[in-house]
């Protein structure tokens, strides 16, 4: 969009990471001081992201790729930002789940502890970094300021659960990271570089014997993806977690796995994708769709065996991110278009179920295990929106979890592993249905026959920016459904962008820096300070 | 020089993942530290071990490839050892807690029956 660069003046590219950044560090001098304006800032900051987010992606929907270089150092030398249309959609989703979970905090869970709102815009400033950066250390760090982030989010107004899956998660992702660096440091150690545009040139120029090397650091790169993205050998921290977490900062996990998606995606287009050549190309190969599919497989068990809402919920999230990775694991240009068709919906889904889950809890005094109890009165409109949620998250027609699915079908019609794709996807479509109608029956059916006394009044702590959060994520899923047209367009040309990988590594690498506006040296030099 | 380096980056690496599969918290954060020291010395044995060799050309001295060393792994290395420093300390602390809450330095925070 125009107004933007406008705006920036060629800098709107790093602003989704330096908006958070300013607004945390003033937040977290606010909160000090306990100030009153603190969520009005939060607020604030965060609807800006989503304002800024949308219209990169307006600007990037052009299909251009636009390159920042940071410190004006050009590409391979420095490091490099870089928005596709890829990177925006990810930060528009990012800025929708934000403000969700964002909104949903001010009901009162941002005030159980200190800090709430500056480490949320930290994890903004994770995020944003994450899917824009060009530079592979540079994701290391971005990885780990969203991580850091979460660590404290997660422990926020910390129960004894929460703390020990805190210990879990931190200690998972910290060996992850280990294998992140050795990854990272083994390519350097090959190629001499570490902008993955350049990695993308040099990786097929290797020889055979490095070439080894190099598909042994891309198999841990997808390992380490993988610990974020929840495939399978490797998601068992996020039911705990997940379950874990308040309500608002696992809506906002909800984007986190999808980094790890992200990341995925990034590495087999660009970097270790089929049409790179050399012996590098498509090194991943049908390792990532046949896990996934075993991913979808346990998911739906995980959904059909859930005794907690929340524990459910989280094995939907899981699933997404099965049905995700398969439709990057099959890698053509219908399988990635409906792919990233479904990460929007799955993800607003996610977040909404999150917030819906933790209402119903509330509603039955805190206990979310799924058996028959007396209603609380005001359980209409959360029976109305647990309907909502289940027809889009299970990919039950008119919804766009439906669309997504059929697309990835369609598309993945011409793999090698169409059979099991279909049967599969559709089976844990079915399962996932039995396992929601099952929960439904017994959370809003049966008033009469459930132990204990009907809870008088109004569940308790149920405010308006409950509501509005859950009905905001809720009308977006709506929107994705009724813009399917447009939205679906954008995801095709997304994946076409990303399976043509030459317009990517051209801008980054072709990027020249700024000129300065004066030359200090002369100046000095006429000056006398410099010989 | 290089293979007693590798011997001790395989060595801290073995031993970090050993005390990183046990179920006590404290070994656990031991075998993460003893896990990223062999990762950071993983990062700058990566830009090839040279001794004597400095990362910086001075003006008007002549130099070759081979006796200046690669400055860019000493970077991540230094990136990486404050971003591991940090988060070891991260977890030390949550673990403290949970050590408070429930007298145990179990990882589950519950001693196995």
């Amino acid at each position: 969009m125009v107004g933007a660069s406008l705006l920036f003046n060629g800098h709107e590219v790093i602003a989704p990471i330096v908006l958070p950044l300013v607004a945390g560090s003033i937040l977290l001098l606010l909160e000090q001081a306990r100030s009153r304006w603190v969520p009005a800032l939060s607020l604030f900051a965060t609807l800006a992201f989503l304002v800024l987010a949308v219209a990169l992606a307006l600007q990037a929907s052009a299909g251009e790729v636009q390159p920042y270089l940071l410190g004006n150092w050009q590409a391979p030398w420095g490091i490099a930002l870089a928005l596709d249309r890829l990177s925006a959609l990810m930060l528009v989703l990012t800025g929708a789940v934000a403000c969700g979970a964002l909104i949903y905090a001010l009901g009162g869970d941002g005030q159980r502890g200190l800090h709430f709102h500056a480490l949320f815009q930290y994890q903004l400033m994770g995020l944003a970094g994450a899917f824009l950066t060009a530079d592979l250390f540079n994701l290391f760090v971005f990885f780990e300021v969203l991580l850091a982030a979460s660590y404290g989010l997660l422990l926020h107004g910390a129960t004894r659960q929460r703390l020990s899956a805190s210990v879990h998660f931190v200690t998972f992702n910290l060996t992850g990271s280990a294998l992140f660096l050795i990854a990272v440091s083994l390519l350097y150690a090959l190629t001499g570089t570490l902008n993955m545009a350049d990695l993308a040139l040099k990786l097929p120029q290797l020889g055979l014997q490095d070439a080894r090397l190099a598909q042994a650091a891309a198999l841990m790169l997808l390992v380490v993806f993988a610990v974020k993205a929840a495939l399978l050998p490797l998601y068992f921290w996020l039911p705990e977690t997940y379950a874990a977490a308040s309500a608002p900062v696992a809506a906002l996990f909800a984007i986190m796995t999808k980094v790890g998606v992200y990341a995925i995606a990034r590495m087999t287009t660009l970097m270790f994708g089929v049409s790179a050549g050399g012996a590098t190309a498509g090194v991943v190969g049908t390792a990532l769709p046949v896990l996934a599919l075993a991913t979808l497989v346990l998911a739906a068990i995980g959904a059909l065996a859930a005794q907690r809402l929340s524990g459910l919920v989280a094995y939907l999230v899981v699933g997404s991110a099965g049905t995700l990775l398969l439709a990057i694991g099959l890698g053509t240009a219908g399988t990635l278009a409906a792919g990233l068709f479904y990460l929007v919906n799955s993800t607003l889904v996610a977040a909404a179920w999150f917030l819906l889950a933790d209402r119903i809890s509330a509603a039955r005094a805190g206990v979310d295990l799924l058996q028959p109890r007396a209603l609380a009165e005001g359980w209409t409109p959360l029976g109305v929106a647990f309907f909502v949620a289940a027809v889009a998250v299970a990919g039950v027609p008119p919804l766009a979890g439906f669309l997504g699915k059929a697309l990835l079908l369609q598309a993945a019609g011409q793999t090698p592993l169409a059979t099991w794709v279909v049967a599969l996807v559709l089976g844990s479509s079915l399962a996932i249905m039995v396992a929601l109608a099952r929960a439904g029956s017994a959370l809003f059916w049966k008033p009469d026959d459930g132990p204990g006394a009907p809870v008088a009044g109004a569940p308790a702590g149920n405010t308006a920016s409950h509501a509005v959060a859950i009905a905001a994520l809720l009308a977006a899923v709506l929107a994705t459904s009724v813009l399917a047209g447009p939205l679906s367009a954008y995801t095709g040309a997304a994946a076409q962008q990303l399976l043509q990988p030459r317009g990517y590594i051209d801008a980054v690498l072709g990027a020249r820096p700024v000129p300065p506006a004066y030359d200090v040296r002369k100046e000095m030099r006429e000056r006398g300070d410099l010989k | 020089m290089l293979l007693l380096l590798s011997i001790g980056i395989g060595t801290l690496a073995g031993c970090g993942v050993w005390l990183l599969l046990r179920a006590r918290s404290f070994d656990t954060i031991l075998g993460l530290t003893l896990l990223s020291y062999a990762v950071n010395l993983f990062i700058f044995a990566m830009g090839r071990v040279k001794t004597g060799a400095v990362p910086i050309v001075e003006a008007g001295k002549s130099f070759t490839l081979a006796d200046t060393a690669d400055p860019l792994p000493q970077a991540l290395a230094l990136t990486a050892i404050v971003i591991s420093f940090a988060m070891t300390a991260v977890l030390l602390a949550i673990a403290l807690r949970v050590r408070a809450e429930t007298g145990s330095d179990h990882v589950d925070g519950v001693e196995p029956r």
